[in-house]
């Protein structure tokens, strides 16, 4: 049993100069088989071994990463959590995540400094204005929180905020979502991490996956670079990279990885303190404990594994915040980066079973994933121990793209079609 | 931001262009004749390959022609440009794991 | 105000130009060319801030972009800016500067308490506590906000403008110092286009502030020369003030230019900075390298410097950082900036020298000097909290792991401390070149370069003079050549000294009296207040990786970005692991260099430019009558036109019945026209919409309904069949642009054997649409067409003059009127408009926006793509399945047959009559059959269109309802907030003429 975290633990270990802390996770090298293997150290991933672990009693489990944990997109990302989707199906899937989120600091006993400061969706286009009442409405009636702010209620939450937009795409108004926020993106993966492996789960980076064993049909191992595995149960949870171990298995999926830009400021006190996201011009921003803005951009237009991004995409974005922010003009851009998103045609994710028995696929969130990381874990343990999706993973099989039974967010999002 | 050779008009930077996806599918001929699964491939599916990758894009902002593309998605070098009716370049072809 | 530690005899400034400024409100004086930092210096002051964590007192570290520690506010007011790093801010006159993080300031702060709880603050802490109780996270985290963060940003708009330009060139220099100077010398000698930036205001870069000669004279002159040179040739641009920071795909470079941040009165019409975007077919970079902090145990007391910026405050700036110094050092090259210093009249107490033997060319000539030097000593304690007052040095164990035998205490005003050199492999990195670890330098070196580009000088290890000119003159001339300049010589290379800075010795953690992390501390990163115990930490509870231990100790996330700090972490990780460097890898270096203004990534392309406006003909004339304007994609479209302090409302009902009641004008310009000809375009237009066009004729048109691929509807609109072979197709306003995309692309990749030619001529046209039953009776005073429905049945063209001009009519509505399109040149357009609004007196002619629009098309129950259809509905799900033709495919067909879009309960169009006839549904507003108490509720649809109709004397909407074509005269309800209903009867989405007899009249 590993030591609690609190003010008392820091205060004792104080006094031994902080020289007996434990290992927050294991490092094992791996076994010759588990009853699963989980790829892909990122939230998602290990969110699934931990339920795996804890709500269905699977601890002879694997998660395997090809570098370090959390170093994909779960540390790439502009750390937003909301859950005011549109469509059922999807406001389903990020309540539930949500719910967990509101809970995770205290379940793992690691601040996750989840932070519900409310998230902005602001509406520039008379067509914006009708789809974000669209969906709020929407939000309402599914129980999730979402109400509609006029424009003076924008610059009540916001009042750094220019209401016209420096003239060209005014704030005609917004939703917020006063339960959705932010938290500390790595924490997440540290604290599921450590929770796995008090549970006896094996967590083994720098383990690069290189083939799958299949026979008839069925998955009967993986080969990595430390040796080929057992197992008759693989969940694939690698963002960018599904494509590579879809490719792996033999099939392939309807998703295209590009690279998703972000980028941060210099820390300066604190100034803006809910998310707002602007989506008609692309500028997302937040302010993160530490000080510095933290600016979502957008995808690249174009396919790409690196985690660079094109400088058009920075521009404009960085243009739109100038617009509705003309006080940040001065401010000063400290780093710029670039995660590799798999988008879907309908950018909603797929969760369930894949065209090889025993191999489970959990992808496809786009620019999304970070919120939904616990409730996507939860509810992928739940498939990959039952072989059968869970009730709110069932709409988001990769059948949909045959039966054409899409949830295509881009609707909701408002994106003119 | 890129710098792509148009096979019409010579190397222009990347925001004169627009993405068209992988390469060399192609639509089939009787769509009516296909099943749903021959069908959501031809829609959806995608090799999203990470490494050398025949891929289309149009001059929008130029020619308007559209083109094929060779290039490693994940360094982003340029192997070749070729007009749509044209053979392939021979390239050394590069997949990282 | 005197400046006691200004030496008269050395030094770039101008005495002659004295400069008044304050720093935290009190007054004093440096000279033209002094940065803030050798100001405050030449004052005597050190202390400048308090660092982010601890509050610790902390004093100027470097002398350029890599300083961590002097971050000061800049100004007050609109041109405030944050985190300022005084070692490049230029001195101005009534420059006003504070320090950040300290309150009241920095010799008083009052969150200096926070150093009382240091002991409860490693690496990490906030993960283990903050939990308890359970809600209590968001009173913590406000907390943590406000203690947080650097200066203050703005909190007015910025008054200053900022500029972008494009630039070409063959070879593009990186860095002014020796290198970069020799490098664009050759690069010009051949002809090639040069583009050479520093981000100083003087080139030279080290040579500033360095005492060596090139062939015999003063290194300065040399610079001076090499600029004359430059100078000369028409083809190089040469940009002081301008800092590369961002290396891009395929040798597209960022720069920035500072244009008026250095100058006291700000000019209104230069911009303040200017970002310029140059792709080089070639780059040379000469970036340099920067100095490494020793680290020993409170290293980071106020008056602890780098060598090479006490060396260069001495040298370049003329000024004495204290009167008597320690060295620090692990290598020979420190030497060099103590022998200046002693030049300078400053006395070297004593050097520290971690090496088990002190030898080296400087080395030797120090102790000829009279140097004391302590060879395998270590830095036992540091005297001094808010200035250094003295240094305690004590010998190394043989280990070099703890200190062993008798310590001496030496008294000093300040230190220098000097670990190695970093050479500057950032831009390289960006460019992702491949770096390789040097273990004779403990440094990251290029290794091979991914992109055109070449390193020069100490950027690449090459660590003497004389060795940086060659491989400056080398790689301009390799560059030149690689560019196209195939003569090019690298020429001789002038005569200097050669010396680096080995040998050394890499102790990454100097020991102190206690073990690491048991008293004092040993700081690493200095902005984020990580010390070596908070690695230590990180590695003990298994953030191994280093990528793991930078995100759980911040280490290297400053915004210096971990220029002084990277390597001494990797090397204590290394130690640490017991692993090499090389195995603990590097993290990588993005961009950019030094932090950019947003404002510049923004350029001009803000405010009216921030994205384009397109304009009707006829604008002028919508601005003058007073209407609102609405954006449809790019396009400024009246939305109403109010009269007086006419609501949007009111103006709408009364637009909307004068129309139906005698005639309204609308401009619809905006729809998007495109001319499709050749000889197969009849069979391009049965491929590209739902419906069959093999039998229109010339003279007639047709409404098509357009999918993607995926079966959903994606435009709609009339074509035309101009004449044999040629159409005119129009596409809704937002669309026209997707929708010759879209068309383009099946022509040319799907389809190239059809002979067929897209133009879009949107904006050959101006368009009015007259509507109403008296459009006829008022077109036909205007024109010379036959207007008789006899002779100009609908959904057919004629051509012929209208107020005098060439003109296309077309009888069609989307009004549901009686309706006809009048199409002019783009020229004629404003004529046109008029010409019918004074001829229209008489019918009480009124103009009517794009919402009396939506709802007269509404009344008729015409949809509108994007508002009725979101990307998910087909054709099926709108009623239209009699577009769809069984005889042919066409886009989007195969994918209607697929299992989902065949499901009876998809959502569906239909119209809504709420029960209570004054009550307007809002659009958006979602359906449920089974009311509950409270939410969820399951929801069966949504309204996308909603009105007053004066037409009909009651509210109306159309909606989409699963199941709803086989629904009509069943209720839904629409739940609103705070508990009201409102009860809706499922109807036929037709509400006005369902006959077609208006249309038709």
């Amino acid at each position: 049993m590993k030591a609690r975290y609190s003010i008392f633990s820091l205060a004792r270990n104080a006094l031994s100069y902080h020289e007996n802390w434990q290992q927050a996770w294991h490092s094992p090298e791996p076994k010759k088989s588990y009853d699963a293997v989980i790829v892909g150290g990122g939230g998602h991933g290990l969110v699934t071994a931990y339920y795996l672990a804890k709500e269905h009693g699977m601890r002879n489990i694997a998660v395997i990463e090809r570098g370090w944990l959390g170093g994909g997109n779960t540390g790439r990302n502009t750390t937003i959590v909301r859950s005011n989707y549109m469509w059922d199906q999807s406001a389903a899937l990020y309540e539930h995540a949500l719910k967990l989120w509101e809970n995770m600091t205290r379940e793992l006993n690691f601040n996750v400094m989840f932070s519900q400061r409310s998230v902005l969706n602001l509406a520039h286009t008379q067509n914006e204005v009708r789809i974000t009442k669209r969906r709020i409405h929407s939000n309402r009636l599914n129980g999730i929180d979402s109400t509609w702010l006029d424009p003076e209620d924008v610059k009540r939450e916001v009042p750094i905020i220019d209401l016209r937009g420096g003239g060209r795409y005014p704030v005609l108004g917004g939703s917020i979502q006063r339960r959705a926020g932010t938290a500390r993106h790595d924490a997440v993966a540290w604290g599921y991490a450590r929770a796995c492996s008090e549970m006896g789960v094996d967590i083994i980076q720098q383990c690069a996956v290189e083939g799958f064993d299949i026979e008839g049909g069925q998955v009967t191992g993986v080969r990595t670079s430390k040796g080929q595995i057992k197992t008759n149960k693989v969940g694939l949870v690698v963002a960018g990279h599904c494509g590579v171990l879809a490719n792996m298995a033999g099939f392939k999926l309807p998703v295209n990885s590009r690279p998703l830009q972000a980028l941060v400021s210099e820390p300066v006190k604190p100034i803006i303190h809910n998310v707002v996201m602007a989506g008609a011009v692309h500028a997302y921003i937040s302010q993160s404990d530490k000080g510095e803005l933290v600016i979502g951009a957008g995808t690249d237009a174009y396919n790409g594994y690196s985690q660079w991004g094109s400088n058009p995409v920075t521009e404009d974005t960085l243009a739109a915040i100038c617009e509705l922010y003309p006080l940040f003009r001065r401010m000063r851009m400290l780093r710029q980066w670039g995660g590799v998103v798999d988008t879907c045609p309908d950018a909603s994710p797929i969760i369930g079973l894949s065209p090889v028995k025993g191999i489970y696929l959990n992808c496809g969130w786009g620019t999304g994933g970070f919120k939904a990381t616990p409730g996507s874990g939860h509810i992928f343990a739940d498939t990959v121990a039952n072989n059968r999706p869970h009730p709110i993973a069932a709409p988001f099989a990769l059948d949909r793209f045959r039966t054409g039974f899409l949830i295509d967010e881009h609707a909701a999002a408002g994106v003119a079609h | 931001m890129l710098l792509i050779p148009c096979p019409y008009c010579g190397a222009r930077t990347e925001n004169e262009f627009a993405y068209g996806g992988e390469a060399h599918k192609v639509r089939p001929e009787h769509p009516e004749e296909v099943s749903d699964e021959a069908w959501a491939d031809y829609l959806f599916l995608q090799k999203n390959t990470n490494g050398t990758y025949y891929e289309r894009w149009v001059h929008a902002h130029g020619c308007r022609r559209w083109f094929n593309l060779v290039r490693d998605t994940l360094t982003n070098q340029v192997h070749g440009a070729y007009k749509i009716e044209e053979e392939p370049p021979k390239v050394d072809e590069t997949t990282y794991v | 105000m005197a400046q006691t530690y200004r030496l008269q005899d050395r030094g770039r400034v101008d005495l002659e130009r004295p400069i008044d400024f304050t720093f935290n409100g009190k007054r004093y004086r440096g000279y033209a060319g002094d940065t803030v930092a050798s100001a405050l210096l030449a004052n005597g002051i050190h202390l400048v801030g308090r660092s982010f964590k601890y509050h610790r007192p902390r004093g100027i570290l470097g002398a350029g972009a890599e300083e961590p520690n002097a971050l000061l506010q800049v100004e007050s007011g609109p041109r405030t800016l944050p985190n300022v790093r005084a070692t490049q801010a230029e001195l101005y006159d009534g420059m006003a500067v504070t320090s950040v993080n300290a309150w009241p300031g920095p010799d008083t702060d009052v969150g200096a308490v926070n150093q009382l709880f240091a002991k409860l603050f490693p690496a990490g802490f906030y993960y283990k506590t903050f939990m308890w109780p359970g809600k209590a996270w968001p009173y913590y985290e406000k907390v943590i906000r406000h203690a947080a963060g650097l200066g203050k940003a703005p909190t007015d708009p910025d008054p200053d403008f900022y500029d972008k330009r494009y630039a070409h060139c063959d070879v593009l220099v990186a860095g002014g110092g020796p290198a970069g100077l020799a490098a664009a010398l050759t690069a010009a000698r051949s002809g090639a286009r040069v583009v050479l930036a520093d981000e100083n205001p003087e080139f030279g870069g080290s040579l500033l502030s360095a005492r060596e000669t090139i062939d015999g004279k003063p290194a300065i002159d040399w610079v001076q020369a090499t600029l004359d040179e430059l100078r000369g040739h028409p083809e190089v641009r040469i940009l002081p003030r301008t800092i590369v920071f961002g290396y891009y795909d395929h040798n597209w470079i960022d720069l920035l230019e500072s244009r008026t941040d250095h100058l006291s009165r700000k000019p209104d019409d230069r911009p303040r900075q200017r970002m310029w975007k140059v792709r080089a077919q070639e780059v040379v970079l000469a970036t340099g390298a920067i100095e490494r902090p020793l680290v020993f145990v409170d290293n980071d007391r106020p008056g602890i410097m780098l060598a090479s910026a006490a060396r260069s405050y001495v040298n370049r700036y003329g000024v004495k950082p204290g009167n008597r110094c320690v060295l620090v050092t692990n290598n020979d090259g420190a030497y060099q900036a103590a022998l200046d210093m002693q030049d300078a009249g400053i006395e070297i107490a004593a050097a520290i020298d971690v090496r088990a033997e002190a030898t080296g060319p400087f080395t030797e000539r120090a102790k000829q000097a009279g140097i004391r030097i302590l060879p395998n000593h270590g830095v036992a304690a540091v005297d001094g909290a808010k200035r250094v007052r003295a240094i305690k040095a004590q010998p190394l164990a043989a280990d070099g792991e703890r200190l062993t035998g008798a310590s001496r205490k030496i008294a000093c005003d300040f230190v220098a401390s000097s670990g190695g050199w970093n050479p500057t492999v950032h831009l390289f990195s960006q460019s992702r070149g491949k770096l390789r670890f040097d273990a004779e330098t403990a440094a990251f070196v290029p290794d091979r370069s991914v992109q055109r580009a070449r390193s020069a000088g100490c950027c690449q290890g090459t660590w003497g003079l004389m060795g940086c000119l060659k491989d400056g003159l080398a790689a301009g001339a390799e560059a030149a050549k690689a560019a196209g300049f195939p003569d090019t010589k690298a020429g001789s290379t002038p005569k200097a000294s050669d010396d680096g800075f080995l040998p050394a010795r890499w102790l990454w953690t100097v020991p102190g009296e206690q073990p690491v992390g048991h008293k004092g501390k040993h700081f690493v990163d200095y902005q984020n207040d990580v010390t070596a115990a908070d690695l230590l930490l990180a590695i003990r509870e298994g953030y191994t990786s280093i990528e793991h231990v930078k995100r759980y100790t911040t280490t290297g996330m400053a915004t210096d970005q971990g220029k002084t700090s990277n390597v001494n972490a990797l090397g204590i990780v290394s130690q640490a692991r017991g692993l090499p460097i090389p195995e603990i890898g590097t993290t990588t270096f993005r961009p950019p260099y030094t932090p950019v203004t947003f404002g510049a990534w923004g350029g001009r392309d803000v405010g009216d430019l921030f994205d384009a406006e397109r304009h009707s003909p006829m604008h002028a004339w919508h601005v003058r009558a007073g209407a609102a304007f609405e954006n449809v994609g790019l396009w400024k479209r009246p939305w109403y036109y109010p009269i007086g302090n006419e609501s949007m409302h009111d103006a709408v009902q009364r637009e909307s019945k004068a129309t139906r009641d005698s005639v309204g004008i609308l401009d619809a310009t905006t729809l998007g026209r495109i001319d499709v000809q050749g000889p197969d375009a009849v069979e391009f237009l049965n491929r590209v919409y739902t419906n069959g066009w093999k039998t229109l004729k010339p003279g007639m048109a047709r409404y098509g309904l357009m999918l993607g691929e995926d079966g959903m509807v994606m435009d709609d609109g009339v074509t035309a069949c101009l004449r044999e072979n040629h159409y005119l197709m129009h596409t809704t306003s937002g669309g026209a642009g997707d929708v010759l995309a879209h068309l383009e692309e099946y022509l040319q990749t799907e389809w190239p054997e059809l002979r067929v030619y897209l133009t879009t001529v949107t904006e050959q046209y101006a368009t009015a649409a007259l509507a109403g039953p008296n459009a006829r009776k008022l077109l036909q005073e205007v024109t010379d067409i036959d207007l008789s429905p006899e002779a100009f049945p609908f959904m057919t063209f004629r051509e012929g003059t209208v107020a005098g001009v060439p003109a296309r009519v077309f009888r069609i509505s989307f009004s549901g009127d009686l309706s006809f399109e009048i199409n002019v040149h783009a020229d004629h357009g404003l004529h046109m408009w008029q010409t019918l609004m004074s001829v229209g007196e008489k019918y009480d002619i009124t103009p009517y926006g794009t919402e009396t629009m939506h709802v007269l098309r509404a009344e008729k129950g015409f949809i509108i793509v994007g508002q009725e259809t979101d990307g998910t509905v087909t054709p099926i799900d709108l009623g239209m399945d009699k577009l769809c033709s069984s005889k042919k495919d066409f886009i989007g067909k195969r994918s209607l047959a697929r299992p989902d879009m065949l499901d009876p309960q998809r959502k569906q169009f239909v119209g809504l009559l709420p029960d209570d006839p004054e009550e307007v549904l809002e659009e958006g507003a979602q359906l449920v059959e089974v009311l509950k108490d409270a939410p969820p509720m399951d929801m069966v649809g949504h309204v996308s269109s909603s009105y007053m109709s004066p037409n009909l004397g009651r509210s109306f909407a159309l909606a989409l309802v699963e199941g709803g074509l086989h629904k009509h005269g069943q209720k839904v309800f629409a739940p609103m907030p705070g508990g009201k209903t409102i009860a809706c009867t499922i109807t036929n989405p037709v509400f006005f003429d369902p006959e077609g007899e208006r249309l038709r009249a």
